[in-house]
This record gives structure tokens, sequence and C-alpha cells, in this order.
């Protein structure tokens, strides 16, 4: 018997199943997934914009700070969080360790390099192609940010589930800042984990694939919201 | 108007993300723990009884031995159940707890694959059995993660005088489940806890190989971690579950649990 | 349009002072000296590469010269540019406009009411939904005359504005500088065309391999050129 024989009807009656622990991890990977997307987002999209924008002194450094930190290995990421967070750190105070909201925290250190990194690049290529006529009109840098952002929105979005699909995706964070706890941290990742050191590697796999669904259930939405839009916009 | 609600659908989608993130005011202890325990499924078993006695819930971080002993130095912990008495009185003695006591225990088996070429199955005792792996220079996965389950096979090696090392020797640096991967993966001998390994699923190849040495006798502890250091932990529900563990209703539950018709653990309290 | 001589406010005058462009060790515009004053429509003209846009991007303050300056005397007026490729923003028709109407400070209640009276006075009304980068190359261009319209400048100036349009659209862009031109706007405009330039200008601009080579009456310039790269010019004899 092979693991992936079974996995595919593992993964199957976990889905038909319905059942409520699994709905409960899904819909925690997807929450603290999307929290730290919109988190991320916020920061890094006008940050990204700003970058392609103003030149100044040490610009480089950071595009490359940036650059660099897109490949931060997540372990690194959830070490660092966890020791921010726990009661001996800065933060400690807040008692956000073994919570969601430190799996939050992780995920947007994770994230936020690559939106940050990606929007710069569209943004500079688009504002390249609007620079001319936006000092025409005499639109102030500030005033770019939100033009140049709106108006890369397609591309935008391809980058945002970039950065949803690394946060969801990802497990060496979330296990050492969320704890892997029963229903209160577990998610999807963190439990292929667990069942895979359970030995119990056709759930693992299952589990696996009702990921992978779900990630491109996203971006199938995503991609043909985009497409759509990207027909009727020109 | 589509457009409203699509702005209406992202913003609940937002508001239902965000509410994950939301403190709860539920009354809980965090509990830092062994993956054997964890992963057995005695924890299933046990916790709802402990919550509907005392509407107390334990949240279970289930980790290596080594690294709960760090959780809980740090306090990010407010309690402690491990396997490793050693570590444990000094944990005490180091002034991060003010009071350990047994638990339950079990014990660690042998694993390795069925036809045995190191011949360990006729040992007498598991220095024997340690010396004869280490003489065939025969495959050995050890954890190698500082957790209590390494702890007690490097002591093991020390009283069979064996300095393990070498080609032979794979050191992981993986929990108890991972190990039992690899090892069913290169046909190596292991050393496991028997709550472990029953669970355990993917074995292939493996078996008990060498069991019942007093040796491999594995206590589990709890702890009362100090208010003196950590004063913001939840000492009071802590304290309660400590009591439990150790009550008569504590030790039953324990005592009841079962898996594949086995019993995992055996509840020991004074 | 050599008919519109009656009184509007002057303009200030603009003046290229020895301004010139280097870019990476290559003169692309040689010191240029040049007054550009009264009410007028001018044209600038001469083969591609002659530096004509260069010299548009200096005078509208898109670039700045390598050397020597340009500035406006009496202070800069309101001004808008019309480029050869529309740059039209990725939304509809419509909110182009009102974006334009935002940036420059008109209130919120009257941006749409504006938008809407400069897509009719354009012809496009009936396009307001329509995203910006779908229309056709003429509607684009119209919709980017809207735009500058809205602004309402003293000076306009125009990059090439028809060289990718068909005849219908060339008339109509024409059209549509004839009414800025009524409206009292000053018209700086690059082409290409010589029949263009006949039917537009009031003053004639030629430049030839970055350098001023003639600015005089349109009258003048058609009739009695007084150079001979001029002559070559207007006699079609100049390889573009």
């Amino acid at each position: 018997m092979t693991a992936s024989d079974n996995a595919f009807s593992t993964a199957l009656a976990l889905i038909l199943g319905l059942d409520d622990t699994l709905l409960g991890i899904v819909s925690l990977s997807l929450q603290v997934s999307l929290t730290a997307v919109l988190l991320a987002a916020l920061v890094a999209l006008p940050l990204g914009a700003a970058l392609a924008l103003w030149r100044f002194p040490g610009r480089s450094a950071i595009i490359v700070v940036l650059n660099a930190f897109m490949g931060l290995p997540p372990v690194v990421a959830g070490l660092t969080v966890y020791l921010l967070l726990s009661r001996a750190g800065p933060l400690g105070q807040f008692g956000l360790l073994f919570t969601p909201s430190a799996m939050v925290v992780a995920q947007v250190l994770l994230i936020l390099p690559i939106i940050a990194a990606l929007t710069r690049q569209q943004v500079e290529e688009l504002h390249g192609e609007y620079r001319e006529q936006l000092q025409s009109l005499g639109v102030s840098r500030l005033r770019r940010i939100p033009t140049l952002l709106w108006d890369a929105r397609f591309g935008l979005l391809t980058v945002i589930l970039a950065g949803f699909g690394r946060a969801s995706a990802e497990v060496g964070a979330v296990m050492i800042v969320g704890g892997n706890i029963d229903g209160v941290t577990r998610v999807m990742t963190t439990a292929i984990v667990l069942e895979t050191s359970k030995g119990n590697l056709p759930l693992a796999l299952g589990l696996g694939l009702v990921l992978l669904a779900l990630v491109t259930l996203i971006n199938a939405g995503a991609y043909l919201v985009g497409e759509t839009a990207r027909r009727r916009l020109g | 108007m589509h457009k409203l609600g699509l702005a209406l659908a992202t913003l609940s989608l937002m508001g239902w993300s965000m509410s994950a993130v939301a403190q709860d005011d539920e009354r809980f202890i965090t509990l830092a723990s062994t993956t054997s325990t964890e992963q057995s499924g005695l924890f299933d078993a046990i916790l709802p009884q402990f919550t509907e006695a005392t509407d107390i819930e334990v949240r279970v971080v289930a980790v290596g031995t080594g690294q709960a002993f760090e959780i809980a130095r740090r306090g990010d912990a407010d309690s402690l159940l491990v396997h490793d008495t050693a570590g444990e009185e000094r944990f005490v003695a180091e002034g991060y707890a003010t009071e350990r006591a047994n638990v339950m225990y079990n014990d660690f088996v042998v694993i390795g694959p069925g036809d045995d070429p190191a011949g360990i199955g006729d040992a007498e005792t598991v220095e024997d059995a340690f010396s004869r792996i280490a003489e065939a220079a025969a495959p050995f996965a050890s954890r190698g993660d500082d957790s209590g389950t390494n702890r007690a096979e490097r002591r093991l090696w020390e009283a069979a005088g064996v300095e393990p090392g070498g080609e032979w020797y794979r050191e992981l640096g993986s929990g108890m489940g991972p190990t039992l991967n690899t090892a069913a993966g290169m046909d190596a001998y292991v050393m496991a806890d028997r709550a472990t390994w029953v669970a355990f699923d993917n074995r292939q190849n493996l078996e008990i190989l060498f069991e019942g040495d007093e040796a491999l006798f594995n206590q589990y502890g709890s702890l009362l971690l100090s208010e003196e250091r950590h004063p913001h932990l939840e000492h009071d529900l802590a304290q309660q579950w400590h009591e439990w563990l150790l009550s008569e209703d504590g030790q039953q539950a324990i005592a009841d649990f079962e898996l594949k018709g086995q019993q995992l653990f055996f509840p020991n309290a004074k | 349009m050599n008919d519109m001589s009656h009184q509007v406010p002057t303009v200030a005058t603009l003046h290229f002072e020895g301004a010139s462009v280097v870019h990476r060790g290559q003169v692309l515009l040689r010191p240029l000296t040049l007054s550009l004053s009264d009410e007028r429509c001018t044209l600038v003209m001469g083969p591609n590469g002659a530096g004509k846009s260069l010299l548009l991007r200096l005078a509208h303050g898109l670039l700045t010269p390598s050397a020597g300056r340009v500035h406006w005397q009496g202070g800069a007026p309101r001004q808008a540019m019309v480029f050869q490729r529309p740059v039209l923003l990725k939304r509809s028709a419509l909110d182009n406009l009102t974006y334009a109407l935002a940036v420059n400070g008109t209130p919120w209640q009257s941006r749409k009411n504006l938008a809407r009276k400069a897509l009719e006075h354009f012809g496009l009304a009936h396009l307001e939904k329509r995203p910006a980068r779908v229309l056709s190359g003429g509607e684009q261009q119209r919709l980017a005359l809207a735009r500058a319209w809205l602004l309402d400048p003293e000076v306009l100036f125009l990059d090439e504005p028809t060289a990718a349009l068909d005849p219908a659209s060339i008339r109509a862009v024409e059209e549509a500088v004839r009414d800025f031109h009524r409206r009292g706007t000053r018209i700086v405009m690059t082409t290409h065309d010589l029949h263009q330039a006949r039917r537009l200008a009031d003053d004639v601009v030629l430049l030839h391999e970055g350098s001023l080579v003639e600015h005089s009456a349109a009258a003048t310039f058609f009739t009695t050129p007084s150079s001979p790269t001029a002559r070559a010019f207007i006699e079609g004899e100049l390889v573009w």
C-alpha cells in the first residue's frame, strides 16, 4: 500500500464529510492568512509605490534588503516573532504567543517584503508610462501613489495572491509561534506535519490535497475576476 | 449595484478573518508537553474530562522535552508535563518550578527491521542490545533533538559503554514521528516510547525487537511553575490541573485510555 | 487661423535662452534661443529627430535643459499637453476626466457635470462609461483633448497629435485645436505634415538635426522661406 493511493480517497472523504474539526482548521487557516495578507498589503502597497516614485539615498539598499527578505526562511521569521512575543521578550506583556495573532504577525513578516518588492516593480513600470502625463497634469508624488496603485490593480492582485500563497503554504513559522494547539492554533499545514509525524501519511496527504484545492479555488476566483476586468477595461 | 455587493462581501470576509485574532476570554491554561502524549491521543481522551470537572480549557503545545523546558523557562506556558526526571529535578532546583510529581509511566521499546541484522532480539539487557547494534554497525536513527526520549537514549549508550558515532549512527534532529518515518524508510533501529509507536501507522518493516528491561522505564512528571519567576501565569488554574492529574479521577482517566486495545500509560502518582 | 486676430488677453512670452539638451554625451538639441509671444498658433516642424518633441517638453517643463534656460516672462501660465500616443488611465472615459479635475482642485460636486459637458463637446458623450483604454485611437485622442479642455489652459502643447490617426480623426483633432484657439488658448504644436501646418499655423518654427533653422510668420515661411533647408523642406526634398 502506498500513501498516495489512499490520499485521494481520504481527501475526498474529508471534503465530503465536512468534518467539524477539518472545517475549524480550514477556516482558521483562511482567517489567519487573509488577515496577514490584508495587514501586509496595507503597509506594503504604499511602501512599494513610494519606493518606485522617490529617489533618495539608501533607496537601493532598501530594495536589496526587500528582495533578500523575499527569501526569508519561515523558521527564521517564526523564531524572531517567537522571541519578540515570548513573555521574556520585548512584547511579552501582550501575551500573544501561541495565539492566532502571533501567527498573523509571523506571516505578515514573511509576505510584506514580497508584496512590497513586487509592487515596486509593477508601479515603477506603470509610472514609466504615466510619468509625463501625470507631470503635465501637475499630480504630486503623494497623489500618484493611490493613482498608480489603482491603475496597476490587476497586476497587484497577482502580487497579493503570491503573498497569500506563501502565507497559507508555510509551516515553519506558524508551528513555532502558534504551537499547533488543537482547536486554537492548528492550521492546515501544521495539521499536515502532525499527521505525518504520526505516520498517518494518507491523512496527511489528504489534508495537503484539501489545502491545494482551496488555494487553487481562491486563485481561480481571483484570476477570473482579474481577467474579466482586464478584458473589460483594456 | 454589483460593485456595492462586492464591496460588502469583501468587507464581511475581512471582518470574518480578523475575528480570528480577537482575544477570547475563556479560562484556559497553556500546557507545554511532549509529542508522545499528544500524538498517542492521551490528551484527546483526558482533557475533556478535566474541562468538564473544572471549566478550564487546556491548550497543549506539544514539543520535545528540551523545548518544553525552554518554553516554561521563558514564561510562555502555565504548566509542564514532560518525561525527563533528572531534567525536571534540575528545573525545580534552578527555581523555575516549585513542585514536581510523578504522574504516570510507560516504557521505551527498541524497534528495528523484522530481520534484525544486529540480532538484538535475544539480548539480555538493553545495554547488551545497544552494544550489538554498535558492533554490527547497523543503522540506528536517533532523534538528536534533546527531547526526553533522546536524553534517555544517550544515557543508555553511556551505560552500554558505547560512544555512538560514525556512518551507522544517524542523528536526525526531529520529533519521534518523523524519526520513525525515517527509520522505516532506511530500515534502521530506533528507540521510541511505546505510546507513539502504538499510535504510529507507517511502520513498513519495523517491529518491536527488544522490550521489558527496567532501564527502559519512562516516567512522566507534572511540574508546578514558580509564581515568583513568572507572576503573570495562570497559577491557580495550573494548580487545579496539577492536582487533578494526581487525583483519583485524573489517574483513573489515564488508566482508562486505550489505543488499539492497549493501555499506553500507567498512572503512578503517590 | 490667420483670421483670429481679435482682442484677447495677452499670454506671457516664452523664452528659450541658449537651452540645450544633452543625453549621455549626445547633443540632442543645440543651444536654442527663441521667443514665442502673442496670441498665436505656433507649429513646430522638422523631420524626425529634429528635436521637436524636446522643444515641446522643455517648454512645458517636462524636461529641464542641460544648459541655458527656459522661462516664462511674467510667470508660467496654465498649461496642458496632448501627447502623440494619449496616456489615459485604466478607468472609464468619464473617470479620466474627473481625475484631472480632482487634481486641479475642482470641488467634487461639480466634477461630473463639467466632465460630461466636455465629453459632449468632443462628441464622446455616448462613451462615458467605456474604459478609456479600449476606445479607438481617434476617440482616445479626443478624450485627451477633452481632458485638456477641462483644465482651461492658457497654453496648449500638442506633440504630433494626429500622427497615428485616420483622416476623419485628424479632422476632428484639427477642429478641436481651432476650438481651443477660438477660446483664446495659445497653441504650440509639432507636426511633420505640411498640409496640416498650412491649415493651422500662424507662425512656424523649423528645426533640423537639433538646430533652429527658421522662425517666421506662416505666410512668409510658406511663400518666401529664408534658408535653403526650409526651401528643401517645403518642397518635400528633405528625407524624413
